[in-house]
């Protein structure tokens, strides 16, 4: 029921989201005058990280078009001497004005793939390679804070639900999230991890809700979604980690002996078998990290595509098309954000699995 | 490259907020979640493993009425025959002591009766002889003159007297 429910409103709000597209090309058909669509910033923009976070457009009287949206807090540590400066993206101006902080003069510089990059000036207001480390509160940052706000919400407040209903049948929000996580639990970890199952489920449960959550966030397409959060090469990257990290940390005597030592070997093929063993440890996780950014930014480049065909074409007649091959492409991307959660909760847990073997015969 | 580049901010944000989400469910939502299923799972197979020993034992009870109904109904039998046997054992006893007490009792009489005869078949003799003696006094007329002797010839004539 509730399914049911969310991705009719999903579709209510990308086909409200198309047709505000559509009214835009119409003004800008109806102003006389064409600018040239960059399909490129359009895209990588789109799917990039940003200190703003754009929402819309509005042309004023004059012609000309102005972002609406709001900045977010930058902060930026510099190495030498060590420093910490916290202030909002707005006094960047959109890149148009220097900052000045204490030593430092920081500028926001537009990247050629979208997003920006903020580096020092020198003395004479001249934009260097160098930049300070980015510790920003970006729209990607800002997104991920509230997955992890929207997830401690609904499963804490599962748990209350579990709490207060102790030992009757699941109902309402509860019975929608439980097969989900005893699909999880009894068909994706169980089977891979048998006996130690216990100590990673609540690990892989959060991994795979995460994963899920963030991206059906990026899917939704104006604020509080938008954000191309697990098509982000570092999100993806810091979840492969922990599944590498754990893989190892959890690898018993065997699993090492497989690597270094593999028994049943003619021994000059060891020290090869080892390389390779040892190149195997860190292609697993790398594999997953790339899996998953690969198919979320691909979803959202095909998304993307198709609505500026529009823009590309600059008439109304093509829209029809657009609308039905992005209403198809987000439904499969529906499916895709659940599929690409759930292959990553399985391999991490195969992954896991395969470090605990339970000794030859 | 920038899209395949990790940055080192956002590397640093996911860290900090992934490992505080997977600490704080872990802590507040995993293990209740998980605990209660469990429980919940236990509880339903305890449920199911007591019926189910529940009807075992159900169907052990009920084996157990029909071989104790079968039992009694046995051991109901047997009494019925017990009693028949001991009432047939009771009137045979009781007949053969009614006619060996019936026996006793009719030698006992034949006994008796042999000795009545007998004895008045004596008493017989002695009046008899005593009478033909005076008959025979009476006869003769004279009392013999040794009563001895004639005692002792009556003795004698009593001994040779014999009937039939």
């Amino acid at each position: 029921m509730l399914v049911k429910m969310s991705k009719r409103k999903f579709l209510i709000i990308c086909f409200s989201f198309l047709f505000s597209c559509i009214s835009f090309a119409n003004n800008e058909e109806s102003n006389g005058e064409k600018p040239q669509f960059n399909i490129n910033e359009t895209i990588f923009g789109h799917i990039g990280d940003n200190h703003y976070w754009h929402m819309f457009d509005i042309t004023q009287e004059d012609g000309t078009e102005h972002p609406v949206g709001f900045a977010l807090p930058v902060i930026l540590v510099n190495t030498n001497p060590f420093n910490i400066d916290v202030f909002m993206a707005s006094e960047f101006e959109h890149g148009h004005k220097a900052v000045t902080k204490g030593d430092h003069t920081y500028k926001m510089v537009a990247q050629e793939m979208g997003g920006q990059k903020i580096l020092y000036c020198d003395e004479n207001g001249e934009v260097t390679e160098d930049g300070p480390l980015d510790f920003s509160i970006t729209k990607n940052v800002f997104t991920l804070f509230l997955v992890a706000i929207i997830m401690l919400v609904m499963f804490i407040g599962l748990a209350g639900v579990y709490k207060r209903r102790q030992g009757q049948a699941p109902s309402g929000f509860q019975a929608w999230l439980e097969p989900v996580i005893l699909f999880i639990k009894e068909d994706v970890i169980e089977p891979n991890l048998g006996r130690h199952a216990d100590k990673y489920t609540p690990y892989l449960l959060t991994v795979f809700f995460f994963i899920w959550i963030s991206n059906m966030m990026g899917l939704i397409p104006f604020f509080p979604g938008s954000a191309n959060l697990t098509g982000n090469i570092a999100v993806t990257f810091v979840l492969a980690v922990f599944t590498l990290i754990i893989t190892n940390v959890s690898g018993n005597k065997e699993y090492w002996k497989d690597i270094f030592c593999m028994p049943g070997l003619p021994w000059p093929l060891i020290p090869i078998m080892a390389v390779v063993e040892v190149i195997g440890i860190f292609t697993k996780p790398f594999a997953l990290m790339i899996r998953l950014f690969a198919n979320i930014t691909a979803g959202h480049i095909i998304v993307l595509s198709l609505t500026s065909l529009i823009f590309i074409f600059g008439t109304l007649a093509i829209a029809p098309v657009s609308v039905f091959f992005v209403m198809f492409m987000d439904v499969l991307e529906l499916f895709v954000a659940a599929l690409q959660a759930y292959i990553f909760t399985m391999l991490s847990a195969l992954f896991i699995g395969l470090a605990m073997p339970e000794g030859h015969e | 490259m920038d899209l395949v580049t990790p940055g080192i901010g956002l590397v640093f944000w996911t860290t900090v907020t992934f490992l505080l989400v997977v600490f704080l469910l872990i802590k507040f939502a995993w293990k209740p979640v998980l605990g209660m299923i469990n429980e919940r799972n236990k509880s339903i197979e305890d449920a199911l493993k007591l019926a189910e020993t529940t009807k075992a034992e159900m169907a052990k009870l009920q084996a157990d009425n029909e071989r104790i109904i079968a039992e009694a109904r046995k051991e109901r039998d047997n009494l019925l025959k017990e009693a028949r046997e001991m009432k047939d054992q009771m009137i045979a006893q009781a007949k053969s002591e009614a006619s060996a007490e019936a026996n006793k009792i009719m030698a006992a009489a034949k006994l008796s009766i042999e000795n009545e005869k007998n004895q008045a078949m004596q008493d017989l003799k002695n009046q008899v002889a005593t009478l033909s003696f005076e008959i025979a006094e009476k006869v003769i007329g004279k009392e013999l003159e040794n009563k001895k002797v004639s005692d002792e010839i009556i003795a004698e004539s009593i001994k040779n007297l014999k009937f039939n």
